[in-house]
């Protein structure tokens, strides 16, 4: 016996939860949702609101990232070998002799401009080698999303009727323990997998690169074979939750042809849920990226973060830093404007 | 005896132009070793009032007074006043905690008396409050999944009671039950209410339940106090349309209903 | 519970995962003792060997048997990562309390924070630790670690607010429970359980985010290895020896699912078990029957009886033997209590039982129509037309996505070829006789719009839109206020006498029934007790009817003396089979 309202007691839960109401924002939002007249408006704003706030977080901790690490940061960069002198030119260079606050106003000044410094290894503008880098983790990302998202509805629904129906019990149980596999294996070994399968053995796709179609595949299918299965157990929880709802039942009784019931009444009713999950596959898939790139080499930003940690590149550290927590609050929001246009009763209003 | 009063409270949720007010202005008073019904319908108000009574909500005006001692605000002569007004929840599955065996939740209403007890004077009283609420006092240490939903009330009944409470405010306590098991609650807290002379608050929205325990009765809508009275006065000649309108409705056995209009 | 705990250690799932973790034990524990030496010998000669009996994963670069390095790192590997889940457990519990003891401004800003680092995915809050503690095994850990204790302070958030927001948590502090006492006695004792579960199930993630992190080479440095950095170095020579990468992989795998399974066992919520559908039977010969006489029964069932497939896997029969008809245009009431099968037999009739269910009688049929087969598409369209059916809870039983409008109109538009503005035209009428006002612009709006009663008018409304021979209420003023059930039946009756359709009426109060209906049927236990025409309740036969009709107190009852009460009655011998 549990206390009811307790959530289910599954990781992927608790991930899955990235809306959670605190009680006092109801009345908030009642305040918010009086001034502005529309709930989903209100929504918007909140919303908004928050992305701002995360945004300056944001900021806030990629400047400080070179002031929390303890001991010389500069001496760590360049080593033990390197003499006081250069050690103090790097410094200035940096900007770090000068007072606290005059660095932040300096940073804030460059982000505006589009000055994000310049790398310590490469001796090249951080902006440049980010602006050089980004379409590439952007489109890895966005392709391996849709594939995701659009392989998981089919998936999904169908699963979920067939095994309410009851009817093909081994084939369920056997699909579900697919999923629960690929939902299990880690992006990076998955990777390393294809390779050995597709590269190494069948000789079918490069094993590494990017530029062609075919070095495009497997990194797609290592970054969003996870997600997929992810969000297709999503859909298949949701859809049949709906259709145990007494309007399933309604609709039922008006003999409906399966078409009009599954598509017309029971898919906008998991919209919600399953956008709110496909905002915590996004945000994955996003840092995801960053495996994906170091294990078929390809010069994205995910690539670029892990050698630069490396090798204690702290402006080419944080003009990533910055960028994808900006990708990730980008994709947040996505999500939620997604679910405003969305949701037909605004229930996330109502939350 | 004690009485128990409520002046002039009300209860606001909400702030500025959202505000709502739960209860507005609310007098009602529930007279030494009587029942008084409130009757209402869902959202009327009726659950803040005992909600209030028991401190579980703060009022925003007024003010609620046992034997004329103000339970509301915070000193500690009101606090420990307010513990001798008790009160049974609706919800039988959510009042009692799933990990507690139900001995151990009706000795917690001994904390109410503000005496101490022995491990043997703590027994013996969870198993005479067992007994009195027909429970076998040697099924204590189960936990409450093994009873069902008309025994979990007998047993929440029998926490507030081992509280010695001077009022008892018993909150929807059937609206969850089934008739046939509604019927051995409402005779026992019949019986326990005569038995102890107990000062107690009924609420529901079943106006034939409140009229079958009820000494005086309150009707409650939107918040106010619409009438009130002697129950056989009330339900005899009611003055409030809405009072005449909630009468017109309930079903009567073996009557056909009255489906048209006034 | 404790013996449930230990009944579900015997299956064989509980059996399965105690081997894992004895296994991941005893590799923790005992691998670098058994294999630290085979782990660290080096064999030029036999360096970069691909998998053969002697080296089941191969050798790496210095000829170092690589399956003994797999079983040598499984101790760092576990160790840091029950570190990390140890400090975002600790870290979770501890903001988690901090943020439910605080005052409600401090409280929001905590909750916000959270919020705010739950939308990045832990591999950058991760990397961002790693940055700041540097690259080496215990920066890796406390960055994992760090990275978790969102997540358990929104858990230990959600687990505490949601118990100190239950009845029994406020009947403590009435009874004046101190605070401390009360988070003891009850907040600790129910979110325990549930915070173990997700320990566990976080523990798999740490360890695949640690395999990720030394895997990018930001974890556990040379000479120190774990699998992660295992499996780094065997991805770089993936070409001349799969197994070098697979076999690391196989560990990572293997303990991750072992953790979560851990977790699924401490779970006391069963998993939902994906339900065998039962076959509908009828034991009757089907009769063809083309045309319906009008004074024929519009439903006639003899003997029905109603499975359900129950947990254990067997059958329990919950309707045993009903047989009951209605006439055209009458209106019969089935009263009983709760697992009375009042409703199961009402969804018979109406054809919606689930596919887990089993449905047998000698005759089921409405108008013509055996409702034991699947209905032909004729029949589909007949009883899309001539049934209606409303539910007891208005929330939920109008689709919350749709337009009032087109859930009414739809059955117009399927079934009965009409045109859309047809359609239209007709709803707005249904909805106008079920005295909703401004019908018009209210079939525009969404469900929520709309109060109780009126979704429930709205329900009878759309069974008005085809030629409704039998309206179906299953308990449907059950949820509403008396003066809002006054209203419904008003439509009711309104919507039978406009139609000439019959009603069936389940309902748990004998007197609601008794004022509506033309006869009552009462039923307990999955059978029919008594049938009685409504306005001759006084003389009820069956003990069971007439203690129902007196338990319940209604508006002339004594107040002077105690209810009558309901015998117990005989204990229901519960039919099971076991079908194979």
């Amino acid at each position: 016996m549990t206390i009811p309202p307790a959530p289910a007691p599954s990781p992927t839960s608790v991930l899955a939860s990235p809306t959670p109401v605190t009680p006092a924002s109801g009345d908030r939002g009642d305040r918010l949702r009086q001034l502005v007249g529309s709930p989903r408006l209100a929504f918007v704003i909140r919303r908004l609101a928050r992305a701002v706030v995360s945004l300056v977080i944001v900021l806030i901790a990629s400047f400080f990232l070179v002031h929390l690490v303890p001991g010389d940061p500069v001496r760590a960069a360049l080593g033990p070998t390197v003499s006081p002198e250069a050690v103090e030119a790097l410094r200035r260079e940096l900007g770090l002799d000068l007072p606290l606050g005059q660095q932040f106003l300096d940073y804030l000044r460059g982000l505006v401009t589009g000055d994000l410094g310049v790398s310590v290894t490469s001796q090249r503008p951080v902006g440049a080698t980010l602006a050089e880098r980004l379409p590439t983790t952007l489109l890895l990302a966005v392709v391996s999303f849709v594939v995701a998202a659009l392989g998981a509805f089919p998936i999904g629904v169908a699963t979920a009727v067939s095994s309410r129906s009851g009817r093909h019990r081994a084939a369920d149980l056997g699909v579900s323990g697919l999923l629960g596999v690929l939902i299990a294996v880690p992006n990076f070994l998955l990777a390393v997998l294809l390779i050995s399968v597709f590269s190494v053995g069948l000789q079918a796709f490069p094993p590494a690169g990017w530029g062609q179609p075919s070095q495009v595949v497997l990194p797609v299918i290592a970054l969003a074979i996870g997600p997929l299965a992810y969000l297709s157990r999503i859909v298949h929880v949701e859809m049949l939750r709906v259709l145990e709802e007494p309007y399933l039942t309604t609709a039922r009784s008006k003999r409906l042809p399966g078409r009009i019931l599954y598509v017309r009444h029971a898919l906008p009713n998991i919209v919600a849920a399953t956008l709110t999950a496909g905002g915590v596959v996004l945000v994955g898939l996003v840092a995801g990226t960053v495996l994906i790139e170091t294990v078929f080499v390809i010069p994205g930003i995910g690539s670029t973060i892990v050698s630069s940690i490396t090798a204690k590149d702290y402006p080419l550290i944080q003009g990533v830093v910055l960028v994808y927590a900006i990708l990730v609050l980008a994709a947040n929001l996505l999500i939620d404007l997604a679910l405003a246009a969305l949701d037909p009763r605004s229930a996330i209003a109502e939350a | 005896m004690s009485e128990l009063e409520f002046r002039q409270v009300s209860v606001r949720y909400g702030h500025g132009r959202s505000a709502h007010l739960a209860v507005d202005s609310a007098d009602l008073v529930v007279r030494g070793g009587t029942t008084h019904g409130l009757v209402g319908e869902s959202g009327s108000g009726k659950s803040t009032m005992a909600r209030i009574a028991v401190g579980l909500t703060p009022v925003s005006g007024g003010s609620i007074l046992l034997d004329g001692v103000d339970i509301t605000d915070r000193a500690k002569e009101a606090r420990l006043a307010r513990r001798r007004v008790q009160m049974v929840f609706q919800d039988p599955f959510s009042a009692l905690d799933p990990r507690m065996p139900i001995g151990a939740s009706i000795a917690e209403g001994l904390l109410a008396t503000g005496r101490s007890y022995s491990r043997l004077d703590r027994e013996a009283r969870v198993h005479a409050l067992l007994d009195r609420v027909q429970i076998d006092p040697s099924r204590a240490g189960e936990s409450p999944s093994a009873f069902s939903g008309g025994q979990r009330q007998r047993i929440t009944i029998a926490r507030a009671l081992a509280a010695e409470p001077a009022v008892l405010i018993a909150d929807e306590i059937t609206s969850a039950l089934d008739v046939s098991v509604q019927g051995v609650v409402l005779n026992l807290l019949r019986d326990l209410q005569q038995e102890l002379d107990l000062t107690m608050l009924f609420i529901s929205h079943n106006l034939a339940v409140v009229r079958y325990v009820s000494d005086e009765v309150s009707v409650m809508r939107a918040g106010r106090i619409v009438e009130h009275g002697e129950t056989s006065t009330v339900l005899a000649h009611p003055t409030d349309p809405y009072t005449r309108e909630l009468l017109r409705s309930v079903p009567v056995m073996g009557e056909p209903l009255e489906l048209e209009d006034a | 519970m404790s013996s449930r705990f230990v009944r579900t250690l015997r299956t064989p799932a509980g059996i399965t995962v105690i081997a894992g973790v004895v296994i991941v034990l005893l590799a923790t524990v005992f691998g670098p003792v058994l294999f630290g030496e085979a782990a660290s010998a080096r064999d030029i000669a036999g360096r970069q060997q691909g998998a053969s009996l002697e080296h089941p994963f191969g050798t790496d670069e210095l000829g170092r048997d690589l399956l003994a390095r797999v079983i040598v790192a499984t101790r760092i590997s576990v160790l840091l990562t029950l570190g990390a889940t140890g400090i975002s457990v600790v870290g979770g519990v501890i903001v988690g309390i901090v943020a439910a003891v605080l005052p409600s401004f401090a409280r929001r800003l905590v909750n916000a924070l959270i919020d705010i680092l739950l939308s990045f995915p832990w591999l950058l809050l991760a990397l961002f630790f790693s940055v700041i503690w540097g690259t080496t095994a215990t920066g890796a850990m406390l960055a994992v670690g760090f990275a978790g204790i969102p997540v358990f302070g929104r858990l230990v958030s959600t687990l505490a607010s949601s118990v100190a927001g239950s009845d029994f948590v406020h009947a403590a502090r009435i009874l004046g429970s101190s605070p401390l006492r009360t988070a003891v006695r009850h907040v600790v004792p129910n979110i325990l359980p549930p915070l173990l579960v997700n320990t566990a199930s976080h523990a798999s993630v740490t360890l695949l985010s640690f395999a990720a992190l030394s895997f990018l080479g930001l974890g556990v440095q040379a000479p120190e290895y774990d699998w992660g950095r295992l499996l780094n170095e065997g991805a770089r020579r993936i070409y001349v020896d799969p197994m070098a990468a697979i076999g690391p992989g196989i560990a990572i795998v293997l303990t991750g699912v072992v953790f979560s399974l851990l977790g699924a066992l401490f779970s006391e919520k069963r998993s939902g078990r994906t339900l065998r559908a039962l076959p509908r039977r009828s034991r009757a010969e089907t009769r063809a029957i083309f045309t319906v006489p009008d004074t024929a029964p519009v439903v006639e069932a003899v003997d029905l009886r109603v499975s359900f497939r129950a947990e254990d896997g067997g059958v329990v029969e919950r309707v045993h033997g009903v047989s009951l008809s209605v006439a055209p245009g009458e209106i019969v009431g089935i009263v009983g209590e709760s697992g009375s099968g009042k409703s199961v037999t009402a969804m018979a009739i109406a054809g919606l039982l689930g596919p887990d269910s089993l449905v047998e009688s000698d005759t089921l049929v409405f108008r013509g129509i055996d409702m034991t087969r699947e209905p032909t598409s004729v029949e589909k369209r007949r009883l899309a037309l001539e049934q209606a059916m409303i539910f007891q809870d208005p929330l939920s039983s109008l689709n919350p996505s749709l337009t009032v409008g087109r859930q009414l109109r739809e059955v117009s538009e399927i079934h009965g070829r009409t045109g859309r503005a047809a359609a239209l035209a007709r709803a707005v009428e249904a909805l106008t006789l079920v005295r909703i006002p401004d019908a018009a612009r209210r079939l525009g709006q969404l469900p929520h719009e709309f109060s109780g009663g009126m979704r429930q008018r709205a329900m009878i409304a759309m069974g008005l839109m085809g030629s409704p021979r039998l309206i179906i209420a299953d308990e449907p003023t059950t949820a509403l206020d008396v003066t809002v059930q006054r209203q419904v039946l008003r439509a009711l009756r309104d919507a039978q006498r406009s139609t000439g359709a019959a009603i069936l009426l389940i309902s748990h109060d004998i007197a609601l029934v008794s004022g509506f209906c033309d006869r009552v049927i009462v039923m307990r236990h999955g059978r029919v007790v008594e049938e009685l025409a409504a306005d001759r309740l006084d003389e009820a036969r069956h003990p069971y009817t007439r203690g129902l009709i007196a338990c319940v107190p209604d508006m002339g009852t004594d107040r002077d003396e105690p209810l009558p009460v309901i015998d117990a009655g005989e204990p229901v011998p519960e039919q099971k089979e076991i079908v194979a």
